[in-house]
C-alpha cells in the first residue's frame, strides 16, 4: 500500500505534466470546485492522520484549533526543516516529487483559509529549494496557484523560505521566528501558533509528510485512509531506515506491520548485514530513547511490537520508545553505545539555542562527561551524574529540544549501563580504536 | 481572583502573574528571578529559576499542570493553587538550575565588582548546594569593551537577555544582541561596534551578575565598603533620581534607584551615571533603605545589625559536606558554647 511514493520512481514526475498524467492535482480540482473548507477539514479529521513531524498530534484537530478572527490573515507553514539525525524522508519526497507537497499545500491552505503559505526548507538542501521553486512556477503557470485558482475566487501565494541550517528551527515557534527574519529562538508558549504565529497571526505549522498526505485523503476519502493502519495509527508512514541493514533507504510502510518484519523482510530493510546480529535500534530519530534488540522486537507483555505510535511507546520510557519522525537507525553488535550516545549528545550540545539555562548548560555538560567516559577518563560517579543531569533538563526547558537531548542519554544508560561501566572500569581497553563491550554470552556471529 | 501560594490565599487582579502575586505576599515566598525584570517587556522565562508547581489549575479545572511552570510568565487563574517553597520537586529543580548557571561561571566573586549585590550569589546561596559535581573545563571568553564606559565579561554572563531588552526598549536603534548558539552564545555588538547612546549605562544596572561593569567604577571598592545615598539633580535627559555610592567623601559610583526586587525604578542617562561625580552637583535626600540582611549594610549602621542567617552548627555540617579535611576542631568549641545557650 503506497500513498505518497506510489509514482515516485516514474521518470519526470518532478514536472507538472507527468505528475498530472498520474493523477496529480485532482485533489485541488475536487477540493476547490466541489468542497467547502470545512468539508476538507472534516475529511482530514475522519482520516485520523497524525502529525508526521514527531509528536504525532492529530492534524485535523490541530487545524480546528486555528483561531479565525475576522479581518486577520491566516497562514499555513510547512515545516521542511528536517534536521533530526537519522531522518531523511522529507528530503527524499521533496527532491523526487515536489508536486506531491505543493498539491497538499494548496488543499491544506484552502481548508484553513490561508491566502499565503510558506515552505520553510532547511538551508543545506539548496538544490531541493531550486526544485521546489521550479515546481511552484509550473503550478503558477497552470493556474493552480496565484489569483482566482480554477475560477473559484480563491487566491493562494506559495513561497519557499530557506532556513539557516539550524536544528532548533525545526521547532515550530523557532521556525516562525526564523521565517520572520529573526534569530531562531523558540517562543514561550502560550500563546500558541494557532493564536499568534507568523507575523502575530494565526498559523498552522505542519510537517511535509502530513501535508502531502492530505491530497490523497481528499481524492479517496478519509475513511479509505483510516482503513490503512491499526487503531489510532492510520495510513502510511515514510520511514528513513539507516545503519547496519542490507538495504538502507526511505520506505513507505502501512502503519501496523511488525518491527521484526520491517527489519528482516526483503520488502523493507532486508535484515542485518552479513554475519552480524541486531544489537539496538533507535526507532524514531536521534531524540527518541534507544532500545535493545529484545525490547524493540517484543513488548514487555511478550507481544510482537508493531510499527505504530501506540505499540512503539508501549511500556512508557521504561521499556518503550516513540515512533517520532521515523528515523529508524539500526545498530549491530559492532556498535559502541557509548560512542553512539556521545555522537547524539555532541549534536544536541551544538544545536541548543542557548536561550534557557537547563538546555544551554546541561547539553554541554552531558557532552563533556560522555566524552570523558568514551576517552577512558570516566569516574564511577559519572553515570549517576548523567542520569541526574538528564532528569533536571527534561521538562524544565522552553521547547522540546531539552527533552530530546535528555532522552537518548537517559535511555542509553537505562538499557546499556553495563557498557558505560565497562568503559569506566577498563579505560585501557575502551580507548582502543573500535573497542566494543560484549555482554557475557553475546557473540558476533548470527 | 483568588490564588493560593504556599498555603497563603490572596486576592489579585486578572492578568497578574504568579510571580507578581507571590511578590505581593513577600520576599520569603517570591520565587527567585534571574532573567525576569518587570520594567522590561517580554523578559523572563529563560533562566527557569522561578519554576513552580501548580497543583490545581483553576476552580473550574482543578487538574494539576503536568510540568513545572515559570512563575514569571504564567498568569493566575481563579482558584489556582501554587506550591513554591513547600514543594520538594521545585526545590530540587532549583538546585539543578543553580548548578547549571554556575557550570560555566568562573566563580571569581573575590575580584568581581558585582559581589555583594549579585543576584546569582543570592540565588546560589539560597537554593544551591555547597559542593560541586563538575570536573569539566569551563568555557571562557575574553573581556571586551562595549563603548567607552562599559566592559563585558562574558564569562560571568548567564544570558538572561535583560541588557538586550533594555537596549531594544529604552533606546532607538538596536546595536547589540546575542551571537552564536548554546553554551557558546555571547552578548555582542554588531561586529564589535561600540554601544553609543545616552542610556547605554542602564545595561549595567539591569545585569544580574558582574558581566556588564561600569568602567569608571571597576576595582575601586567593594560594595560593602561604600555607602548608598539617594540624590537627585535637574537633568534634561532623565528624571535625575539616582543613588550615589560614597566611599569616604568621594562619590565612586552613580546608579539608578532600585526597588526591593533589584529592579530599576527609573532609568537614568549616561551623563548622570558617568560624569556627575561631585557632591556639589547633587541634592542629597538621605541614606538609601537597605535590607538589614544585605551585606551592603554590614559594618555601617551600628553594630550587630546582622545576625547570621544560619546557626554555626549548620556551618559545621556544611563544612563536612564538601569533604574538606581541614582542621575543624576550633568549631566544636563554638558548638558547645551555642548548646549551652
Amino acid at each position: 500500500m503506497k500513498i505518497l511514493t506510489e509514482h515516485i520512481d516514474v521518470p519526470g514526475i518532478e514536472t507538472i505534466d507527468v505528475f498530472c498524467k498520474h493523477g496529480g492535482y485532482q485533489a485541488v480540482e475536487k477540493a476547490i470546485k466541489k468542497m467547502t473548507p470545512d468539508e476538507v477539514t472534516e475529511e482530514v479529521k475522519k482520516s485520523g492522520l497524525r502529525g508526521r513531524g514527531g509528536a504525532g498530534f492529530p492534524v485535523g484537530m490541530k487545524w480546528s484549533f486555528l483561531a479565525k478572527p475576522e479581518g486577520i490573515p491566516r497562514y499555513l507553514v510547512c515545516n521542511a526543516d528536517e534536521s533530526e539525525p537519522g531522518t531523511f524522508k522529507d528530503h527524499y519526497l521533496m527532491w523526487k516529487s515536489p508536486h506531491t507537497l505543493i498539491e497538499g499545500m494548496i488543499v491544506s491552505s484552502f481548508a484553513l483559509g490561508a491566502n499565503t503559505s510558506y515552505i520553510y526548507v532547511r538551508g543545506e538542501l539548496m538544490y531541493v529549494i531550486h526544485i521546489l521553486e521550479k515546481a511552484i512556477q509550473e503550478a503558477y503557470d497552470k493556474g493552480y496557484l496565484g489569483k482566482n485558482i480554477l475560477g473559484s475566487g480563491y487566491d493562494l501565494d506559495l513561497y519557499v523560505q530557506p532556513g539557516g541550517g539550524a536544528y532548533i528551527c525545526g521547532e515550530e515557534t523557532a521556525l516562525l521566528e526564523s521565517l520572520e527574519g529573526k534569530r531562531g529562538n523558540p517562543r514561550i508558549k502560550p500563546p500558541f501558533p494557532a493564536v499568534k504565529g507568523v507575523w502575530q497571526c494565526p498559523t498552522v505549522v505542519n510537517n511535509v509528510e502530513s501535508i502531502a498526505a492530505t491530497s490523497w485523503i481528499i481524492n479517496h476519502g478519509g475513511e479509505a485512509y483510516a482503513a490503512v493502519g491499526v487503531g489510532r495509527s492510520t495510513g502510511t508512514k515514510l520511514i528513513s531506515a539507516s545503519g547496519h541493514i542490507r538495504k538502507p533507504g526511505v520506505y513507505e510502510i502501512p502503519l501496523g506491520i511488525t518491527v521484526e518484519d520491517f527489519i528482516y523482510s526483503d520488502e523493507w530493510c532486508g535484515g542485518i548485514r552479513e554475519g552480524h546480529k541486531l544489537k539496538a535500534v533507535v526507532a524514531g530519530g536521534s531524540s527518541v530513547p534507544i532500545l535493545s534488540a529484545e525490547m524493540i522486537l517484543n513488548t514487555v507483555d511478550g507481544e510482537k511490537r508493531l510499527m505504530t505510535y501506540e505499540s512503539l511507546s508501549d511500556g512508557g520510557f521504561a521499556t518503550g520508545t516513540m515512533l517520532g519522525s521515523g528515523g529508524f537507525i539500526v545498530m549491530d553488535e559492532t556498535t559502541c553505545i557509548v560512542h553512539n550516545t556521545l555522537t547524539f549528545a555532541r549534536f544536541y550540545h551544538h544545536e541548543s539555542c542557548g536561550q534557557c539555562s537547563p538546555c544551554r548548560e546541561g547539553t554541554g555538560w552531558m557532552d563533556k562527561v560522555i566524552y570523558r567516559i568514551e576517552h577512558g577518563k570516566g569516574r564511577k560517579e559519572d553515570i549517576d551524574l548523567l542520569v541526574d543531569v538528564a532528569k533536571k533538563i527534561e521538562g524544565n526547558t522552553i521547547c522540546p529540544l531539552g527533552d530530546a537531548a535528555a532522552w537518548p542519554v537517559a535511555a542509553a544508560i537505562r538499557h546499556f549501563r553495563d557498557e558505560f561501566e565497562w568503559h569506566i572500569e577498563h579505560p585501557e581497553l575502551a580507548i582502543q580504536p573500535g573497542a566494543v563491550y560484549m555482554r557475557p554470552g553475546a557473540s558476533w556471529a548470527q | 481572583m483568588k490564588v493560593t501560594i504556599d498555603n497563603i490565599t490572596l486576592e489579585v487582579e486578572q492578568g497578574t502573574t504568579i510571580m507578581q502575586a507571590a511578590r505581593q505576599i513577600g520576599p520569603e515566598i517570591a520565587p527567585p528571578a534571574m532573567c525576569y525584570y518587570e520594567p522590561l517587556k517580554a523578559s523572563g522565562g529563560k533562566c527557569r529559576g522561578c519554576l513552580v508547581k501548580v497543583t490545581a489549575g483553576s476552580e473550574k479545572d482543578p487538574r494539576p499542570m503536568p510540568k513545572l511552570v515559570p512563575a514569571c510568565l504564567t498568569q493566575v487563574q481563579d482558584g489556582m493553587i501554587v506550591e513554591n517553597t513547600i514543594n520538594e520537586e521545585v526545590l530540587e529543580t532549583r538546585r539543578g538550575i543553580v548548578e547549571f548557571l554556575l557550570l560555566n561561571h568562573p566563580l571569581d566573586c573575590p575580584v568581581c565588582d558585582q559581589a555583594g549585590e549579585c543576584h546569582l550569589q543570592d540565588f546560589s546561596f539560597e537554593h544551591g548546594v555547597s559542593n560541586t559535581r563538575t570536573a569539566e573545563e569551563r568555557n571562557t571568553f575574553e573581556p571586551t569593551d562595549l563603548g567607552p564606559n562599559i566592559q563585558l565579561h562574558m564569562n560571568r554572563c548567564i544570558l538572561c537577555y535583560r541588557c538586550v531588552y533594555t537596549a531594544d526598549q529604552i533606546t532607538d536603534g538596536r546595536v547589540h544582541g546575542v551571537m552564536n548558539r548554546g553554551d557558546h552564545a555571547e552578548i555582542s555588538t554588531y561586529i564589535d561596534k561600540a554601544i553609543d547612546n545616552d542610556f547605554s549605562g542602564n545595561m549595567i544596572d539591569v545585569c544580574p551578575v558582574g558581566a556588564l561593569t561600569d568602567k569608571t567604577y571597576r576595582f575601586k571598592s567593594r560594595v560593602w565598603f561604600s555607602k548608598p545615598v539617594e540624590a537627585h539633580c535637574d537633568c534634561e535627559k532623565c528624571s535625575g533620581h539616582v543613588t550615589l555610592w560614597y566611599k569616604g567623601d568621594e562619590v565612586i559610583r552613580v546608579t539608578g534607584r532600585k526597588n526591593e526586587w533589584g529592579e530599576v525604578k527609573e532609568f537614568i542617562c549616561n551623563t548622570c551615571r558617568f560624569d556627575r561625580k561631585k557632591t556639589a552637583e547633587w541634592t542629597i535626600e538621605g541614606p538609601t533603605q537597605i535590607s538589614r540582611h544585605s551585606v551592603i549594610s554590614a559594618n555601617k549602621y551600628g553594630a550587630n545589625l546582622i545576625q547570621p542567617a544560619f546557626p554555626i552548627s549548620q556551618a559545621a555540617r556544611d563544612y563536612k559536606l564538601i569533604n574538606d579535611d581541614r582542621d575543624r576542631s576550633f568549631l566544636t568549641d563554638q558548638i558547645k558554647l551555642e548548646a549551652k545557650k
